[in-house]
């Protein structure tokens, strides 16, 4: 019998990022003083990144059910039910610090980590998205992050097999020292083969495969995802982890084949906190308990230590509950695909994690505390004490520009409305054989092979509106993305979200916090969409500065008919131009009034729920009557922008349109204001008043604004500019200021 | 007749390229990159990806694998070979294709539907098109920029072994409409013998109308109606390994 390993001390502990009373709690809860490979399990567990200890409380005000619904929060990926016998799953994640520390390999490895989350579940991946956030072209970093990012999604997706199919990017300089990174991935699974994460039968095998563990992201979860930053984060760089695509493609491979037999009773991605999180939340999951003999983990050096073993967060690996018996089938399939498994352990009746290293044991310690004996913390919050004066928008202080025409090519030269050709070109938008509308429109479209059905995607948030009203701007991130999944053609099914937001701990932060969530949940609710999946990213800080509240919302959609997907760019001269919706005199928190006017300010656009539900109604009606060319949501730089989208996005050459002004607001506000729950539809001449009977049914305003015709888009006498310029405005701006 | 799409591992589209054969009607295998026989098949397709990883250079690896053995045999014996992308860039570290495929001109991954035009239809694999025809069709690589010394060159030109070149729309190959640098626009090569052909876009992603247009379709129409019909081939008279 070897000696056991020494209790830590209350410094090591104040090390692990616990504070002295969760380190009594812990104390408490295991009955003595941990030794320090029991602190590093432990820290982890309870670190914010795994252990949601501060947005628990928050988060059951979601709306996760409903009749879809398969799979809702609490495993690797939300599951909702498509017809057919089919089921989608998905999820989106944060990548956050690693990706502003390591630019390519943060962004990667969050591109492997989320595959790996929804192949775990048994669905084969068919789309990611991904959702970034960057500080000013004026900042000396931005480009060198956009450059590693942007190369570092491509390097890892261009090689799993799995397309790039949209996603949204902005730029503000509140993110110029904490962007943001979040991947998205979809998979297509049969309903009645889901894979969970919850372990089960006592005595059967632990198998772990996957690439061999090395000391790459010790403490990425704990210490990088769960603290600020600060002048010392670039000696964190080793903290995050090295991807390795090859690999995870013949993962991906490897473990869709297992799933097709008959051995696999838990599956779970090594994560967050490795070895450590994935064995501890499938044994707790199950109510039982997990031996582990770490002398069996594949390693990448011998003189790694169980400390390391435990908390490496190495990219490319899995942790397999398999039935007794089973192992020879499941060494098989891996063999076939070159990769390492290995029986490590298998499951117990005692709830105890029993890890044991060159035949000592050096971790006994009970699950129920580390899965869900964290504290769960109600943090105090309170509104920021600046809000009411940057909600204050003095109409009369803004004067109306000279030149609407330059004034719109400036917008669209703007970052955050450019083309983002430059970036999604970077990206294998295709393999898999269903993207059916890719990249650049208001949402992706796949279509499922061997069926009539298509899932629509898109993914949104403005955080200038959340800055400016969290709750406004929260709801506007569902509506945006359910009316982008609305003009692609098809009904929104589900939401998966990643709460981005700065220290909790801070009372302004939690006030944020609260008010996005009761704005997700209040247009969730509205819209019929549950939550099934999501993420909270908190600390997104430097020296003390939060970033803006970013609460990212994936919109998952489904068309019955592939048939009826619809773009956002006009098709043919002749048509008309149809707003739906209306335009009231709104400025604040518009891309105009920053860019134009150099403010920040206002109350975000109003919603009304219902008017928005009724607009989106009609909007996918009169799609699924074959009515509707062209669909395009009113956005960033508001109708005079839609509008010269509708121009200039579509593949072929720009179309012009002549449209007619209504001019009982501001001119201002009426081209550049961003109004939300209004489509900009065209539609053949004969179908107009077939729309125009819809829209009243449902007392939906319904506006005819002009004509596609020629090779110029005028707007009343306001704008008069070539459909040539526009193009090239727009279509390079991005190219040039990465090139400046 | 009965095609073989080979699976590296790390290989991307080689299900799309079966999908595609099947929209097309056409009897489809899976070839293993372990598999020490062809199963008889036809004609074999090297699908695009990224095989062993491509971590040294693209394909480099592929070619020392088993089922590379069985093509290079079944290449030199006349069988029909088609490489698209990583299969081209396999192809010619096989050496059964001239030349090499280096880093895009900008260095940089590019997704995108170009234009490419057909410069020869005396062959296996362009026989169901019509001389000069613009095709529109994706590519997606890092890895797409053709190269080869000047005398290589000249001999592909010389035995009109260039089948696909970068063009714009109105098919005129110009510096603009070259995506990735590669020299004299080339697109897409066969060997001396007009069995093997290699090219960087995806045909096999341009055969629906729903996803991605059906321009490329005719490449898989021309080996059917080769291999059905014995259209005579017309060889060049140049030595192997051209």
């Amino acid at each position: 019998m070897t000696t056991p390993l020494p209790p830590v001390t209350d410094a090591q502990a104040a090390e692990h990022g616990l504070t002295p009373e969760e380190f009594h709690r812990l104390c408490d809860a295991i009955g003595r003083l941990p030794n320090l490979v029991e602190l590093g399990v432990c820290s982890v567990m309870w670190s914010e990144h795994c252990s949601y200890k501060s947005s628990r409380v928050v988060l059951r005000g979601l709306p996760t059910s409903g009749p879809r619904v398969l799979q809702g929060p609490g495993e690797n990926a939300g599951a909702i039910a498509i017809g057919d016998g089919l089921a989608v799953v998905f999820k989106i994640e944060s990548h956050n610090h690693p990706s502003y520390i390591e630019p390519y390999q943060g962004a990667a490895t969050g591109v492997g980590g989320i595959l790996r989350d929804v192949f775990t579940m048994g669905a084969r991946p068919i789309a990611n998205l991904n959702s970034l956030r960057f500080g000013s072209f004026d900042h000396p970093r931005t480009r060198y992050l956009i450059g590693g990012v942007v190369s570092g999604i491509g390097g890892y997706g261009n090689c799993v097999g799995v397309p790039t199919v949209g996603g949204e990017i902005y730029f503000d300089k509140a993110y110029n020292e904490n962007i943001l990174v979040n991947a998205f991935t979809l998979g297509l699974v049969r309903a009645d083969r889901i894979f969970r994460a919850k372990a089960a039968g006592v005595g059967n095998p632990v198998i772990y495969v996957g690439s061999k563990t090395g000391r790459d992201g010790i403490h990425g979860a704990s210490l990088l995802a769960s603290a600020e930053f600060d002048e010392t984060s670039e000696q964190k760089r080793p903290t995050v982890q090295v991807g390795d695509p090859f690999t995870e493609k013949l993962l991906i491979e490897a473990c869709l084949e297992l799933m097709e037999q008959d051995s696999v009773i838990a599956i779970q991605d090594m994560g967050a906190a490795g070895l450590t999180s994935s064995s501890v939340e499938m044994a707790a999951r199950g109510g039982l308990g997990i031996a582990i003999d770490l002398d069996r983990v594949p390693k990448r050096e011998a003189t790694i230590t169980p400390y390391e073993l435990l908390l490496s967060e190495s990219q490319e690996r899995m942790l397999i509950v398999a039935k007794a018996g089973a192992e020879q089938a499941v060494m098989d399939v891996f063999t076939k695909w070159d990769l390492d498994a290995a029986v490590i352990g298998h499951l117990t009746d005692d709830g105890t994690l029993r890890v044991q290293a060159g035949g000592q044991e050096v971790v006994a310690l009970p699950l129920e505390p580390l899965a869900h004996g964290a504290p769960v913390y109600e943090r105090p919050y309170a509104p920021p004490a600046n809000l009411e004066e940057m909600q204050r928008l003095d109409f009369g202080q803004i004067p109306q520009p000279g030149d609407y025409g330059q004034t719109l090519l400036r917008l669209l030269a703007t970052p955050n409305i450019a083309s983002k050709r430059w970036v999604f070109r970077q990206y294998d938008s295709l393999v898999g054989s269903n993207t059916v509308v890719g990249p650049g429109s208001d949402a992706a479209v796949l279509r499922i092979k061997g069926s009539t059905r298509a899932i629509a995607l898109s993914v949104d948030c403005n955080s200038r509106y959340c800055a400016l009203d969290p709750y406004v701007g929260a709801m506007t991130a569902v509506v945006e993305s359910a009316r982008n999944v609305v003009c692609g053609g098809a009904e929104p099914l589900g939401v998966t979200n990643c709460l981005n937001f700065g220290n909790p701990e801070k009372p302004e932060v939690m006030w944020q916090f609260r008010e996005a969530v009761r704005g997700l949940s209040d247009a969730c609710t509205a819209l019929g969409v549950p939550v099934v999946s999501g993420n909270v990213s908190f600390y997104n800080e430097t020296d003390g500065r939060s970033i803006p509240p970013t609460p990212t919302v994936a919109m998952v959609g489904l068309l019955a008919d592939v048939a009826h997907h619809t773009t956002q760019w006009f098709k043919s001269e002749g048509d008309v131009v149809v707003l739906l919706g209306r335009t009231r005199e709104e400025l604040g928190g518009s891309e105009y009034l920053a860019t134009v006017h150099g403010q920040v300010r206002g109350t975000p656009p109003w919603i009304d729920l219902s008017v928005e539900l009724q607009v989106q109604h009609i909007c996918l009606q009169a799609i699924r009557e074959g009515i509707v060319r062209s669909a395009h949501d009113c956005a960033e730089g508001g109708l005079a922008v839609a509008l010269a989208e509708a121009c200039i996005a579509g593949p072929g050459e720009p179309l012009g349109a002549e449209v007619e002004l209504e001019a009982d607001i501001r001119p201002d506000a009426w081209l550049f204001g961003e109004s939300q729950s209004r489509v900009l539809l065209s539609v053949r001449r004969k179908h107009v008043n077939r729309l125009r009977e819809l829209a009243r049914a449902a007392d939906v305003s319904c506006t005819m604004l002009g004509e596609v015709r020629g090779r110029r888009l005028r707007i009343g006498s306001l704008v008069d500019v070539s459909t040539a310029d526009l193009r090239a405005t727009w279509a390079n701006a991005l190219a040039q200021r990465m090139e400046e | 007749m009965r095609w073989g799409v080979v699976t590296f591992p790390g290989s991307l589209d080689d299900s799309d390229a079966r999908h595609a054969l099947e929209v097309l009607g056409e009897p489809a295998v899976a070839l293993w990159h372990k598999d020490r026989s062809l199963q008889g098949v036809d004609c074999v397709v090297l699908p695009g990806g990224f095989s062993y990883g491509d971590y040294l250079r693209a394909g480099a690896l592929a070619r020392f694998s088993p089922v590379m053995e069985c093509v290079i045999r079944f290449a030199a014996d006349g069988g029909l070979v088609l490489g698209i992308c990583n299969g081209f860039q396999v192809l010619c570290e096989a050496g059964l294709l001239p030349g090499a495929l280096i880093r895009n001109r900008h260095l940089s991954f590019i997704c995108a539907t170009v234009h490419c035009r057909v410069e020869e239809t005396d062959t296996p694999f362009t026989a169901a098109y019509s001389q000069a025809e613009v095709l529109a069709l994706p590519i997606k690589h890092g890895e797409g920029c053709y190269v080869a010394d000047a005398e290589t060159l000249q001999g592909l030109e010389d035995n009109r072994q260039v089948l696909f070149r970068y063009v714009d729309a109105a098919g005129r190959a110009t510096e603009d409409a070259n995506p990735n640098g590669s020299l004299r626009n080339i697109a897409g090569i066969t060997n001396a013998t007009r069995n093997v052909f290699g090219l960087m876009p995806h045909p096999e992603h341009a055969c629906e109308a729903l996803c991605g247009g059906v321009d490329g379709a005719g490449i898989f129409r021309s080996v059917r109606v080769t291999l059905s019909d014995g259209l005579p081939i017309r060889t060049a008279s140049v030595p192997p390994g051209l």
